[in-house]
């Protein structure tokens, strides 16, 4: 591997390519798509050791505006891509991109995979509720009753939740933001980066065209406050304007249960603290839906475990630790015996 | 068969035939296929040409002494070249009433068939559909029935050794080919010493099986057995010298897909999904970890071929393996492979279908799926496999066509070449040409899409390389500019450079040449794969009685040779025998206009060779 650094320091316009961005105007990929090249800006990142890989759908257009390497495959199948990828070079820094029916549909069975390996990729599920390419079908994470052009009398089977189903097949690195949060989502994109393992995160993406609004009960600013809840490793699990409320554990029926400080003797002391590496908690943030409960954003869980990749070279390199092969003798393997 | 006469015959009395076929045949535990490999090494060490099948069953613990539990091992082994795993048995084991009623049709008439009587119990009868025993009626008249309690007197040699009953029955196999090794004048002693390595641990065990070998040696030989039987002797056969082993097609695909990535300067990347018969290749490469072989278990056959192709992306040699249902999964991303151009090597060893079919059994049907079976216009080379050590070149021409063209290449092998077994001389690797991969590194003018002005084929980057950053993916991409494009007569313009990418192939390859015969004349009998050997024999046999015949026997499925059009057009009849319902002949008729007609069956083994012989006299003689 060539370890030139770049010359200058790249900036996110130098991770743009020239290529004609063609989502719809005001989609949310837009600012997904910003927040990755500033990320990726920010953190150094080799441009001709970056890769992204993506299946099919509008989110899937990702690589065509990334001036890294970048393969755009088929539906549902990136995660498998970028696992030929990644085994066959472990040195580059491997992203994948997908919509919701792309990873969680179609291609749900390579997601599940891909998790459970911990391949070291970044997996960035790009999720709208919603078939955006094929014009707005509903998709496996939309609500039920969610009217379509195939469900004209409202969807009626349950949705999925990202997080939920990676922390189920034992993801190591499971997070959320918003396209509209450019603070937040830049920071989780790091943290996903910096894991050694598979980095899952569910973005919630607004299509303005097909779900215009799917998130907007705790996207908009007048609710933000009160419907989201940033979590952070080590800190007490407090949401609300001025902080004013936080999550209790519920020891007896092992549930979180929202609360305001001050109301019924609860003081600071009272608040569960957030340990991302604990499953349990983070798969009860992850259950977490409003009315009722915040949505619980930033990274919900992370373990260190071995990666796949890595497992698998060091199985290579042990049978390889007296000696590359020798081919003739492989030939040669077994009973042999001379024709004069 | 009535009484044994015990009377000495020495060794100058041996018949001497030019072939003999043995099958032997017993319930999958009674150790069949290592009796039969034990018999094949001791013929080729002996010099004789031979040609062996393991028939195994499809359940993986059938019920012991029932029908469909029965495995077999046949060998076919001679003082000349053996083509086949021959036709008719000569002589058939068959260890009990199961692997007598299912294997018995296949005994020439007059031929061998020993039974071990011990085996023959109510029991087992019932079980194998018998309502009564066959060796006590004059059911097995047409044959030379020879009934020995191999089961009594194998536990009987081995007593000594303290082992129980069912211990010391599991020897009965060595029992048995004892006594074969006897009746063709074979020396024990190779599968002497393989039995003390391998049983090192368990020297009783080793002691054991040695004992009841040359127990079974003994009874031959101290003339307890019938004398009309014979004993026979088969020469050393002409062959080529040099060093041999026995190898099977998973062997040779799986040595040869090692050998072309080191010819080309790639590590290999092999991903797989386990299906009968191809996960043979994937056990066979995951042994060479010490190549820098990656194997990869994927989920599903979609994902072995994505991961393969993400491999190849990456720049290494990406190859996935399958049978037939699981290569129809793996198409959509095969037609992404042929869309960016990238290299990358299918290998399908096909099996009878369609879905499930007979998973075990040989065919030769997935032709269509290889060459056509893709959605839109998505041509791709495919080459097959005709004998089990023909993989291994096979395999090295799949690699040098997919890297030189930057295209996917299917090669079909089949579940005959995957199982079957033949002596190979061993080849010296560095009288291999080198076909080093160049990747591309220089930025000037670069872009993805840009063509090698004889090949056609486009630059192949690895990730990783400076100012070489760009994006590649199933949109149609631009001729000019390797970007994405929609402009439809750019659209017609890839579509027509694909093709004459993979038809160009044609002028990199060898002219067909005429295996025997010459070009011209009454018939040719065409085939393609695993048909070669009975095809082989069948021209040769009829050529010997004076028939007008050759045989075509084509590697390059497609694109397909330059010259064959021309040559087809010599013959005055041309027909295409395949295990299959026609077709390579719907092939070739459809590209020359040949009224070739075909010689066609499926019913899960291999052409006889008189099946062959037949359909060429019903031509030539009509
Ligand atoms: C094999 C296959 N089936 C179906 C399609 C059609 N298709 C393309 S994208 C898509 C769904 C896209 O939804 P999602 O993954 O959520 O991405 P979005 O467009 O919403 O970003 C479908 C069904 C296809 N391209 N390939
Ligand atoms: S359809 Fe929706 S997701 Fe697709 S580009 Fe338009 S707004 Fe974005
Ligand atoms: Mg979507």
């Amino acid at each position: 591997m060539n370890v030139q650094s770049p010359p200058e320091k790249l900036t996110a316009r130098d991770f743009a390519t020239d290529q004609e961005v063609r989502w719809c105007p005001g989609c949310g990929d837009y600012a997904i798509l910003k927040a990755v090249q500033n990320t990726l800006a920010q953190l150094e990142a080799d441009p001709k050791s970056t890769v992204f890989v993506s299946g099919i759908g509008c989110a899937a257009r990702f690589p065509y505006y990334m001036e890294t390497y970048g393969f755009h495959t088929i539906h549902g199948r990136s995660p498998a891509v970028a696992t030929g990828v990644k085994l066959s070079n472990p040195e580059l820094d491997v992203w994948v991109v997908g919509g919701d029916g792309d990873m969680l549909s179609i291609g749900g069975n390579h997601t599940m995979h891909a998790i459970r390996r911990n391949i070291d990729l970044q997996i960035l599920l790009f999720n709208n509720q919603i078939y955006g390419l094929t014009k707005g079908q509903y998709s496996p994470t939309s609500k039920i009753g969610t009217r379509s052009p195939s469900t004209p009398m409202g969807s009626i089977d349950n949705p999925v939740s990202a997080a939920q189903f990676a922390l189920g097949v034992g993801g190591t690195f499971i997070a959320r933001s918003s396209d509209i949060l450019q603070k937040h989502l830049p920071e989780v994109l790091k943290r996903a980066h910096g894991h050694r393992g598979t980095s899952f995160v569910e973005i919630f993406q607004n299509c303005i065209v097909y779900n215009d609004g799917a998130f907007k009960h705790f996207t908009e600013k007048s609710v933000q406050d009160e419907m989201q809840i940033h979590v952070e490793h080590g800190q007490p699990l407090l949401f609300g304007k001025d902080k004013s409320k936080g999550l209790v554990l519920n020891t007896s029926e092992m549930r979180l249960e929202a609360v305001t400080l001050g109301e019924n003797g609860i003081t600071e002391a009272d608040i569960a603290v957030h340990d991302e590496t604990n499953r349990s908690l983070a798969t009860m943030l992850a259950q977490m839906d409003p009315p009722t409960m915040p949505v619980a954003l930033g990274v919900l869980y992370c373990e260190s475990a071995p990666t796949y990749d890595a497992s698998v070279h060091a199985q290579i390199e042990h049978a390889r630790k007296d000696g590359e092969g020798d081919f003739t003798k492989l030939l040669h393997g077994g009973q042999t015996w001379t024709v004069e | 068969m009535s009484e044994v006469a015990a009377i000495d015959r020495p060794d100058e009395n041996r018949q001497e035939i030019e072939s003999a076929v043995v099958r032997f045949a017993g319930d999958s535990g009674d150790g069949m296929q290592l009796t039969g490999s034990h018999f094949t090494m001791t013929a080729a060490i002996e010099g004789n040409d031979l040609s062996t099948f393991p028939d195994f069953p499809a359940e993986i613990r059938a019920p012991a002494g029932t029908t469909f539990g029965v495995s077999a091992f046949q060998i076919n082994f001679g003082a000349r070249k053996i083509m086949t795993s021959g036709d008719q048995l000569d002589v058939l084991v068959a260890m009990n009433p199961a692997a007598l009623i299912t294997n018995l049709a296949d005994v020439k008439p007059g031929g061998i068939v020993i039974a071990d009587s011990g085996a023959f119990t109510d029991r087992n009868l019932t079980k194998a559909g018998y309502t009564e025993s066959p060796l006590e009626n004059d059911s097995l008249d047409g044959y030379r029935l020879v009934k020995i309690d191999m089961s009594r007197l194998t536990v009987e040699a081995v007593k000594e050794f303290g082992l129980s009953n069912k211990e010391g029955l599991r020897s009965k196999n060595m029992w048995a080919l004892g006594l074969i090794y006897w009746m063709y004048g074979r020396k024990r002693q190779a599968s002497i010493d393989w039995l003390k390595t391998k049983f090192a641990k368990m020297p009783e065990i080793a002691d054991a099986n040695i004992a009841a070998l040359n127990a079974g040696h003994a009874f031959g030989e101290t003339a307890e057995m019938p004398a009309e039987l014979g004993t026979f002797e088969v020469e050393r056969a002409q062959i080529e010298p040099g060093v041999y082993r026995t190898i099977t097609g998973a062997e040779s695909v799986s040595l040869g897909l090692l050998a072309g990535s080191q010819l080309a300067g790639l590590n290999i990347s092999f991903c797989s999904y386990p299906i009968t018969p191809a996960s043979a290749l994937l056990h066979q490469l995951a042994r060479m970890k010490n190549f820098g072989v990656v194997t990869f278990q994927a989920e599903d056959e979609i994902a072995a071929a994505t991961a393969a192709l993400g491999a190849s992306y990456a720049g290494s040699l990406g190859v996935t393996s399958s049978s037939g249902p699981g290569i129809a999964l793996k198409m959509e991303a095969i037609g992404l492979a042929i869309g960016t151009e990238l290299p990358m090597v299918i290998v399908n060893s096909q099996r009878a279908g369609p879905s499930t079919g007979l998973p075990t059994k040989t065919e030769q049907s997935d032709l269509y799926q290889a060459v056509f079976g893709r959605n839109a216009d998505a041509p791709m080379p495919v080459i097959s496999v005709s004998t089990p050590s023909d993989g291994y070149d096979v395999a090295i021409e799949a690699i040098r066509i997919a890297t030189k063209y930057m295209t996917p290449v299917m090669v079909l092998t089949d579940g005959y070449i995957t199982n079957a077994s033949e002596p190979w001389l061993i080849p010296d690797p560095s009288t291999y040409e080198r076909f080093d991969v160049e990747f591309r590194t220089d930025p000037e003018n670069f872009h993805p899409f840009l063509r090698d002005e004889k090949t056609l084929a486009r630059p192949w980057v690895k990730p990783g390389t400076p100012e070489l950053m760009h994006r590649i993916g199933g949109i149609e991409r631009s001729y000019d500019t390797g970007h994405i494009s929609y402009d439809p007569d750019n659209h017609q313009k890839m579509t027509d450079v694909r093709a004459a990418k993979i038809n160009g192939i044609a002028d990199d390859i060898p002219e067909q040449e005429v295996e025997i015969g010459a070009a011209g004349g009454k018939l040719a009998v065409v085939g393609w794969g695993s048909t070669y050997g009975p095809i082989n024999r069948a021209v040769t046999n009829m050529r010997d009685d004076g028939y007008d015949v050759s045989q075509i026997h084509l590697r390059y499925i497609w694109p397909l040779p330059r010259n064959l059009e021309e040559l087809l057009k010599t013959y005055d009849q041309v027909l295409v025998a395949e295990m299959n319902t026609g077709q390579l002949r719907t092939l070739l008729r459809s590209e020359y206009l040949v009224p070739a007609e075909g010689l066609n069956k499926v019913n899960g083994k291999p052409f006889l060779i008189g099946e062959l012989e037949d359909a060429i006299r019903a031509r030539l003689e009509k």
